[in-house]
């Protein structure tokens, strides 16, 4: 997803100079052609993720459109309070781009993983949060990204991350978009969870079971027309997110509901309310905590007999 | 310097002492903290508004207006008093500061009044936006300059130092920053929390060009502004020797003022106080 979101970047600012990538010292590989072809509007702001929140709110009340870029808990908690009052606060359109969303930085350790982010994310207010399902996702994203008049968070994958959308694909922000549509259950996917989604969905069928397939990509704000429409048609919704389920999308979906008083048979599949102090790479630890496409299977078929 | 009978300075001095006048009754009208650390920039942004800045307050929003940020936002209320004198809004507006409904807080936001340019109020914001601001001015080839005023107990934020360290990396030129050194802080003397009585040293190693002066000198503050940049390719740092609730000799230097307001007959005191050196 960062090659994506790289590549996609470097196309757009061949067109439009008012763009910047502004990066806390990584993208080694990764924005070597931005940078070469594009010097003047890349900047390698050091360690000092704080500062570059702050840089990247001047910039923009200048009407520069500014990417900040780190690995997600730098980007995001790290800096907080300067995307709370310097961003949010003051309604400045800088994209907030973090990688290595849930453990794609599994080995790296807790320090590395993102698994809370949303929770921390999502209370802020006048800030658009967008998970892309896969690489295409990203660039539609990216894209529409610069149309944006308030603050946004893009949370990427890491890398290795296969397509599952067609290139041509009319993909909204704050629109959910529907891979495969069926029946019985919607399964609901936010960032790169959509791939397991799809392999679940594969392997229901052999029971027989035909789930609708959603990206829902836009965490905030949430697609409340879609959510009601599937409400009345889906038995039962599966949201997976490889994140802490309860403070995630899941619970922003739960909270639409009650709100709403829409009675729905809902279940999280995620992450518990726990640090993942467990060593190993992202597909291990997606077994570990019951994040692979046979564990959910599995899941969702109890859920569906109780 | 004269302007028909008076001086520039006389002229200057005598809004410092309304300006001032305006900052007690508001804080008098609201019962509302931080007197002391307002007063103690009123000449820094007298001078500033009506001496150096680049403004209109016709047009504020003109794209190549001088820039200023209050970092130091809880001295919002002499950012107000200032604007308001300047023309940015009417003076009257000045009454309801901190009341239920106002649009004047207690730190400034950025979409309240004309001429604010940013929200603060959490210290250490300030000087990245004002590197941010810098910075693409200097992208587009752009004159104006970006003014960043900061307190000295500010100084401990790390995110200070951090956009001191871009700044001069940058080689902005067009940016100044004024230290209101009022040498108090919230809860004591700030030389007893953290050692910083060697600011001009740090700021001189993080590569900017640093001048000290006194921060009630209007004379000595408009030279030390029309000097700008001190250095070619180096962001330029006042240091502004300052007092804490200058101007009312009962309430100067004292830290019990960084939350006090004035009393009905406080204030009676207090105006008197101020208009006593006319």
């Amino acid at each position: 997803m960062r090659k994506a979101f790289a590549k996609k970047l470097t196309e757009l600012v061949s067109g439009n100079k008012n763009i910047y990538l502004l990066t806390g010292d990584l993208g080694f590989s990764v924005f070597d052609e931005f940078k070469e072809k594009f010097p003047d509007n890349f900047i390698n702001m050091g360690v000092s993720e704080a500062n570059m929140i702050g840089v990247a709110a001047g910039m923009a009340m200048r009407g520069k459109q500014v990417f900040v870029y780190s690995i997600i808990p730098f980007v995001t908690f790290r800096c907080l309070e300067q995307i709370r009052n310097d961003l949010c606060l003051q309604n400045l359109p800088v994209k907030i781009v973090g990688v290595g969303e849930g453990v794609s930085y599994g080995t790296a350790g807790p320090t590395h993983h993102a698994i809370e982010d949303i929770g921390i994310m999502t209370s802020l207010p006048n800030l658009t949060i967008i998970s892309p399902g896969d690489p295409i996702e990203v660039e539609k994203v990216v894209e529409q990204s610069l149309n944006l008049t308030s603050p946004c968070y893009i949370r990427l994958g890491k890398s290795g991350e296969e397509n599952l959308n067609s290139p041509e694909i009319d993909l909204k922000i704050g629109k959910g978009n529907i891979i495969k549509q069926g029946g019985d259950i919607a399964i609901i996917s936010t960032g790169n969870m959509l791939s397991i989604a799809v392999k679940v969905s594969n392997i229901l069928k052999e029971e027989n079971i035909s789930p609708m397939v959603i990206s829902l990509h836009t965490i905030k704000p949430l697609d409340e027309n879609l959510l009601k429409a599937i409400s009345k048609t889906i038995k039962h919704i599966f949201v997976l997110e490889e994140h802490i389920s309860s403070c995630g999308l899941c619970s922003r979906i739960s909270f639409f509901y009650s709100q709403e008083n829409i009675k729905v048979n809902l279940t999280c599949i995620g992450l518990p309310d726990s640090f993942v102090y467990l060593v190993g790479k992202q597909d291990f630890l997606r077994e570990i905590y019951g994040l692979d496409a046979k564990r959910i299977k599995d899941k969702i078929i109890t859920e569906l007999r109780r | 310097m004269k302007r028909g009978n008076k001086t520039v300075i006389e002229e200057l001095f005598f809004k410092t002492v309304e300006i001032r006048e305006k900052i007690l009754v508001m804080h008098a009208k609201s019962n509302e903290s931080h007197l002391g650390s307002s007063l103690s920039v009123v000449d820094i942004l007298t001078v500033l508004y009506f001496q150096i800045l680049n403004i209109d307050p016709a047009n504020p929003y003109e794209e190549d207006r001088d820039r200023f940020i209050l970092s130091k936002g809880h001295a919002a209320s002499a950012l107000y008093a200032v604007l308001a004198k300047r023309g940015f809004f009417q003076e009257e507006l000045l009454d309801s500061f901190a009341e239920n409904g106002s649009k004047l807080s207690v730190h400034p936001e950025r979409f309240s009044v004309p001429g604010i340019e940013v929200s603060t109020g959490s210290l250490g914001h300030g000087l990245s936006m004002g590197v941010g601001i810098a910075l693409s001015a200097k992208r587009d080839n752009k004159n104006f300059k970006t003014y960043v005023l900061m307190s000295d107990g500010e100084c401990e934020e790390g995110s200070i130092w951090e956009a001191a360290t871009s700044a001069s990396r940058f080689k902005l030129d067009n940016l100044i920053g004024i230290i209101d050194k009022n040498k108090w802080q919230a809860y004591d003397r700030t030389n007893k929390i953290q050692n910083l009585s060697s600011l001009k040293s740090k700021w001189e190693a993080f590569g900017w060009s640093c001048k000290e002066v006194n921060g009630h000198s209007l004379k000595e503050l408009i030279n030390c502004f029309e000097n700008i940049p001190f250095d070619i390719g180096k962001p330029s740092m006042i240091i502004a020797d300052t007092i804490k609730g200058k101007g009312v000799r009962e309430i100067e230097d004292k830290m019990e003022w960084h939350y006090k307001s004035p009393n009905e007959n406080e204030l009676k005191d207090f105006l008197r106080s101020l208009r006593k050196d006319l």
